[in-house]
């Protein structure tokens, strides 16, 4: 597969990403300077972690409007799988591709720890790799991801089942106390209904190799994979 | 002609620097204080002579990148 990683000035997470999909997982991989305009011949697109544009005025704020966003756009309508981790989950609140936005983490403090997620839709093109309702220890590390979004969207959102990642206790119970920011129904992670397009504040690619201590984000990279080869197919299938 | 803008979080959103200066205050002995909220101050030059073309052109501005409507609320005033 051909896997677009996206580098905004700021970006520190897009090695790591590159790092897991070409040297554990054995892909193509293509870092892609935002001030491209063209995303022929990739599978997928990852819009990393980090400080695009230094987080000035907001979070994702500046780097939603980078050349590369425009073609991020045109993917995700065409129904390219496109996962935005920490950072990369802002500039896809901010460029509109999911609903909601982040705010202040209630603390107002920077947090960067493990913590238990609950995967609570497990039949995503993200997430197929989890069991349903699978409680995943995974790192965050950031000062903006208390989500919020207003009751209409989160009502749909919850009966689409779109909030598929949420903050919980290692026993897998989604209380305030496992909160970590103060998002809204603990959210940690949400999909466009088009099923598509995922955001996360979680960092699964700091957790994707057993010799870290820890592989259990490893099962998000590896059900992308497993949804492009079952689109392969069917695309396949189609032309024949 | 110069905006001054002001943004925001919008009433009822929880604005959690506006709690921790309204602790500091209330513990600093001023009873009298109460729903701070925290903001954001920009300055603009903008180089448009006519004041219904510079408006526009603000609240454009405040509307595609200065405000996240969702979360934050917008003012301004325009000088010459």
């Amino acid at each position: 597969m051909k896997i677009g990683v996206a580098v905004f000035p700021g970006s520190n997470c897009d090695h790591d990403c590159r790092h897991i999909f070409k040297d554990v997982l054995g892909q193509y991989v293509e870092m892609i300077w935002h001030k491209e305009t063209l995303l022929a011949g990739l599978d997928a697109i990852v819009l990393p972690g980090g400080f695009s544009y230094g987080d000035y005025l907001r979070t994702g704020a500046i780097a939603r409007f980078s050349p590369v966003m425009g073609a991020v756009k045109e993917f995700a309508k065409k129904g390219g799988l496109v996962l935005g981790i920490c950072n990369g989950f802002q500039i896809l609140l901010e460029a509109g591709l999911l609903p909601g936005a982040m705010l202040r983490n209630k603390s107002l403090h920077f947090i960067c720890k493990d913590v238990s997620v609950k995967v609570e839709n497990a039949a995503t093109s993200f997430t197929s790799a989890y069991e349903s309702g699978q409680v995943v220890k995974i790192p965050i590390a950031h000062a903006d991801g208390n989500y919020y979004t207003d009751p209409v969207t989160l009502a749909s959102m919850q009966a689409n089942a779109q909030i598929v990642l949420r903050y919980c206790t290692p026993d897998g119970k989604v209380t305030p106390e496992a909160n970590p920011n103060g998002s809204l129904d603990n959210i940690a992670g949400i999909i466009n209904a088009e099923g598509n397009v995922l955001g996360m504040m979680p960092h699964p690619e700091r957790c994707a190799e057993a010799v870290l201590g820890n592989d259990e984000g490893k099962l998000i990279f590896l059900s992308m994979l497993e949804a492009l080869r079952g689109n392969k197919k069917e695309l396949k299938m189609v032309g024949t | 002609m110069k905006a001054k803008i002001h943004v925001t979080l919008k009433q009822g959103i929880l604005d959690p620097q506006g709690k921790a200066i309204e602790h500091a205050l209330d513990s600093l002995g001023f009873k009298n204080a109460g729903n701070v909220r925290v903001g954001k101050y920009m300055e603009v030059d903008v180089n448009e002579a006519d004041k219904a073309k510079a408006d526009a052109a603000v609240k454009a501005m405040c509307e595609k990148l200065l405000a996240n409507t969702i979360v934050e609320e917008y003012r301004y005033e325009l000088m010459a």
